[in-house]
């Protein structure tokens, strides 16, 4: 088992872990974040082709000595969009903690209308 | 040789995620994530992808873990201690 | 205790099953079929060298349009969310002198770079989303140095609107020229640059989308910043 295949397996095993057992709201997105990049780790990890190189046809690098491109074209695209859905969630949680004043989820559920 | 960096990298990088899910502090987590995050970078290097190298350098390490800290500076820095009323939560 | 040795159980499981199928696909095989095409056809339909930044901006600029959609939702859902009558900054202590004296010095050349990276996204690995990151960063520094600091908001929000809406304009161009949203009309109808490939004055319409696309994310990420810095007036809403 390739060390990275086994790295990008246990960073989703591990952010999935934060967001089943813990209780703080800001641990669960801790744990959101560091899920999103094992998925784009075992993307990348994917594409790759041993014994080339980076997809910059510069001189001297022919069509047939580069990596695959595509992989890394949407990893671009969703690595941006976590960090902007991140940034939305966290917003939500401040206005949480403005109305209940905790971030305990199972008080927030016991306290509701 | 390019096979010992590989395991070196990936073997910090689940210990770094494992400290970041466990610390009570929550500036603590935010550091140990965005350790996660430069590690992630520096195997994108290695794995010949550098746009992707460049984008989680500047996005995931810096600006993640920045609007993460200015939550945190608006609610509360440590996870609350007590256990749960009984082993099944009622909905 | 019982829910944790539960959650323990089924992520092994999980883990088990993905283990399983990732075995079937063995690390660094060749198995590019359409990328195979990209490489191969990417100097002489797109023009640009960086075959990543063709592939986003050129063969798949629908989705990159998609993306910039997302994140000015984003951006919008933060100002919406957190918005109140009077809200200022409450930072109490200045940075150290290292702080401020850095973040007067570096400023323009953190701005500088960030420019670089998006000007020269057909020929060096970055493009539009690395540059305008930085660019925000800049901000972020300069927010973290002193106590007063507040972005203008009547010089940032048209901005981002404007660039958004040049790249909607470049895509009904190249409708109106060439039959289907966001054809390159510059490259393959006027034919500009045809001879210098591998320099700055090419690739058809991709530094012009890559500068709009950094202006945009440079100010929609600072704006996130800048709404979530400041609080409440004490005393009511």
């Amino acid at each position: 088992m390739n060390p990275y295949y086994f790295a990008s397996i246990a960073l989703i095993l591990i952010g999935f872990y934060a967001v089943l057992v813990k209780r703080n709201v800001i641990k669960m997105l801790v744990g959101l974040s560091i899920m999103e990049t094992g998925v784009n780790l075992l993307l990348i990890s994917v594409g790759y082709v041993s014994g080339k190189s980076a997809p910059i046809l510069s001189e001297g690098i022919t069509p047939d000595k580069a990596v695959d491109p595509i992989p890394q074209a949407l990893v671009l695209t969703a690595i941006v969009i976590g960090v902007a859905t991140t940034a939305l969630a966290l917003s939500v949680v401040i206005n949480l903690y403005e109305k209940y004043k905790t971030l305990n989820v199972e008080e927030i559920r016991r306290l509701r209308g | 040789m390019s096979d010992w960096v590989a395991i070196f990298i990936a073997a910090l990088m689940v210990i770094s995620a494992i400290f970041a899910v466990e610390w009570r502090d929550l500036l603590a987590a935010v550091v140990g994530m965005a350790a996660v995050s430069l590690f992630a970078s520096i195997a994108f290097f290695f794995l010949q992808a550098p746009d992707v190298a460049m984008v989680e350098a500047a996005i995931g390490a810096a600006l993640s873990a920045a609007v993460f800290i200015l939550a945190i500076k608006r609610t509360e820095r440590y996870e609350s201690e007590e256990e749960s009323t009984g082993w099944w939560v009622r909905w | 205790m019982v829910k944790r040795i539960l959650a323990i159980v089924f992520i092994l499981i999980i883990g088990l099953w993905m283990a399983k199928a990732l075995d079937q696909v063995p690390f660094g095989e060749d198995r590019m079929l359409v990328g195979k095409y990209y490489l191969e056809h990417v100097k002489e339909e797109t023009g640009a060298v960086n075959a990543v930044t063709a592939v986003v901006v050129n063969y798949r600029g629908f989705d990159t349009l998609g993306e910039v959609t997302v994140l000015f939702i984003a951006s919008t859902g933060v100002a919406a969310l957190l918005w109140r009558n009077r809200r200022k900054r409450t930072a109490k202590t200045e940075g150290s002198v290292v702080l401020t004296t850095g973040a007067r010095l570096l400023l323009p050349f953190i701005m500088l770079f960030g420019a670089y990276i998006f000007i020269h996204g057909h020929l060096t690995p970055g493009g539009g989303f690395p540059g305008g990151a930085t660019i925000a960063t800049a901000f972020l520094f300069l927010y973290l140095a002193f106590t007063v600091y507040e972005i203008d908001h009547r010089i940032f929000e048209p901005l981002e609107g404007l660039a958004g809406i040049g790249y909607v304009t470049v895509g009904l161009i190249g409708l109106a020229i060439g039959g289907y949203f966001l054809f390159d009309w510059i490259w393959q109808t006027w034919g500009l640059g045809k001879e210098n490939i591998g320099r700055l004055l090419s690739a058809g319409f991709i530094p012009i989308i890559y500068t709009l696309i950094g202006i945009k994310v440079g100010t929609e990420l600072t704006g996130i910043v800048d709404n979530m810095v400041k609080e409440p007036e004490e005393g009511g809403q």
